[in-house]
């Protein structure tokens, strides 16, 4: 059969699938954010040493980690309006959902970071009177994060795919984008064929990019 | 949330002749099969495009890291879209081929990237000497490999392989998309079918704890059954 790209026109880009690639790209960015920030506080919940942090937050970690994201996307589209009473679309549903799911992953690539940061420099810190967190804010997390800043941008990216997944709710990003088209104009093969080379241009570059960080970074010891 | 639980609606019938519990546990089974097979797929093919990644021939490399990149970099929902949609269309003699097979496929391909990668990293881990010291014994490039290179490597990466085939469980949720029967799919249908969503889910979701839970154990068994006396495998 001859593939037929002609249906796809600035009209069709606009309409359709402008609006799920800036919600895939917002979805991304956000959970990344918030991914981080949530994630950092469970490595150092994790690292702490106290019974009573390290368990709550070893559970969260390896209880979203056992779980298909699918099954956690779907959980959350069901239990959020159960439990909070709010009525939520599904984009804004899965923006608290990968936020929440991406945390578990992140915090296992910041408590990579932070154990790889030399246990020598924490007592430099003590020993030249730092409390705990002037410690982790001046010594150990600068030096964490120069460290594992290619596995975040890496995990990103994998971030990035999964967004596809939302799927499964019905919220409306590039690849929903991508297959209102394809069923609109009954182009599915062309559709799709393009969905998959716009997602692997971008992946592709980022993960050259990141690359390129890499060997940038390495930090000389 | 004003509900309580109702865990005897797994004993009702689905109106197929069948009880939702049925259901479930074939659903399971479609699961583990998917995973399994695909998992078989993504180890020989990982294996081997791993293997041509550290091979001296430009051509082969380029051949290995073309195909783990290209696998890599496309999310798996549109890669299972492709092989149910896409590819029965360009090549009309892959009509016939049941979804099911197509998706073992799909996530059989998008697992061998990553295998091919740790497959990689693992001959890389190994001194550049064992492989000097093969090849000036007279031992050609596949022996090399086969007796010298390979028997070290492919235990340096059995960790790393344990994660993947728990994540291959994981993954293969993915096939709900194309109305594969697995455990997703189950949740999602028979949750609505029964208004009882929260039980469905909660017995979904124990039971992919349940699988790569028993996965994680075997690989533990092989692992240790494995190792090199003497020599602590990931250590």
């Amino acid at each position: 059969m001859n593939l037929d790209f002609s249906f796809v026109n600035w009209g069709v880009v606009s309409s359709f699938i402008a609006k799920g690639f800036f919600y895939s790209i917002q979805l991304t960015l956000v959970a990344m954010v918030g991914g981080i920030v949530v994630g950092t506080l469970l490595a150092l919940m994790r690292l702490s040493g106290k019974k009573w942090l390290v368990m709550p937050a070893a559970f969260y970690v390896n209880t979203l980690r056992s779980i298909p994201l699918v099954m956690v996307i779907l959980w959350f589209f069901l239990l959020i309006p159960l439990l909070t009473g709010i009525r939520m679309g599904a984009e804004a549903s899965a923006i608290i959902t990968f936020t929440v799911f991406e945390a578990a992953y992140y915090s296992e690539i910041m408590r990579a970071g932070i154990q790889s940061v030399p246990k020598g420099q924490v007592y430099a810190g003590y020993a030249v009177g730092m409390t705990y967190p002037q410690c982790m804010q001046l010594v150990v997390l600068p030096q964490a994060f120069r460290n594992m800043l290619p596995v975040l941008l890496t995990q990103t990216i994998i971030l990035f795919q999964d967004t596809s997944l939302v799927y499964a709710i019905g919220a409306y990003d590039l690849f929903h984008g991508f297959d209102t088209v394809a069923k609109n104009f009954g182009r599915p093969v062309e559709s799709y064929l393009l969905a998959a080379a716009v997602y692997f241009v971008m992946c592709f570059s980022l993960s050259m990019l990141v690359r390129q960080l890499q060997k940038r970074i390495q930090i000389i010891r | 949330m004003g509900s309580t639980w109702d865990w005897q609606i797994f004993l009702q019938d689905t109106g197929g002749g069948q009880s939702y519990l049925q259901w479930m546990l074939s659903a399971w089974g479609w699961t583990l099969s998917v995973a399994l097979l695909g998992l078989i797929v993504a180890l020989l093919v990982g294996a081997l495009m791993g293997i041509l990644r550290t091979v001296p021939s430009k051509g082969l490399q380029f051949l290995g890291n073309a195909w783990t990149e290209l696998f890599r970099n496309v999310p798996l929902l549109v890669q299972i879209f492709l092989w149910y949609h896409v590819i029965p269309t360009l090549f009309l003699s892959l009509r016939a081929i049941p979804s099911f097979v197509l998706v073992v496929f799909a996530l059989g391909f998008f697992t061998s990237a990553r295998i091919a990668e740790q497959v990689k990293a693992g001959i890389n881990a190994l001194p550049k000497g064992q492989r000097y010291a093969g090849l000036a014994m007279g031992l050609t490039l596949p022996q090399t490999y086969r007796y010298v290179i390979l028997p070290m490597a492919f235990r340096i990466v059995i960790p790393p392989i344990t994660s993947e085939s728990m994540n291959i469980i994981k993954n293969s949720s993915v096939a709900f998309a194309v109305s594969i029967a697995e455990l997703t799919m189950f949740a999602m249908q028979a949750g609505e079918e029964t208004s009882r969503p929260i039980e469905m889910y909660l017995a979904v979701t124990v039971l992919y704890f349940v699988s790569a839970f028993a996965i994680n154990r075997i690989a533990a068994l092989i692992e240790r059954k494995l190792q090199v006396p003497g020599m602590g495998v990931g250590k």
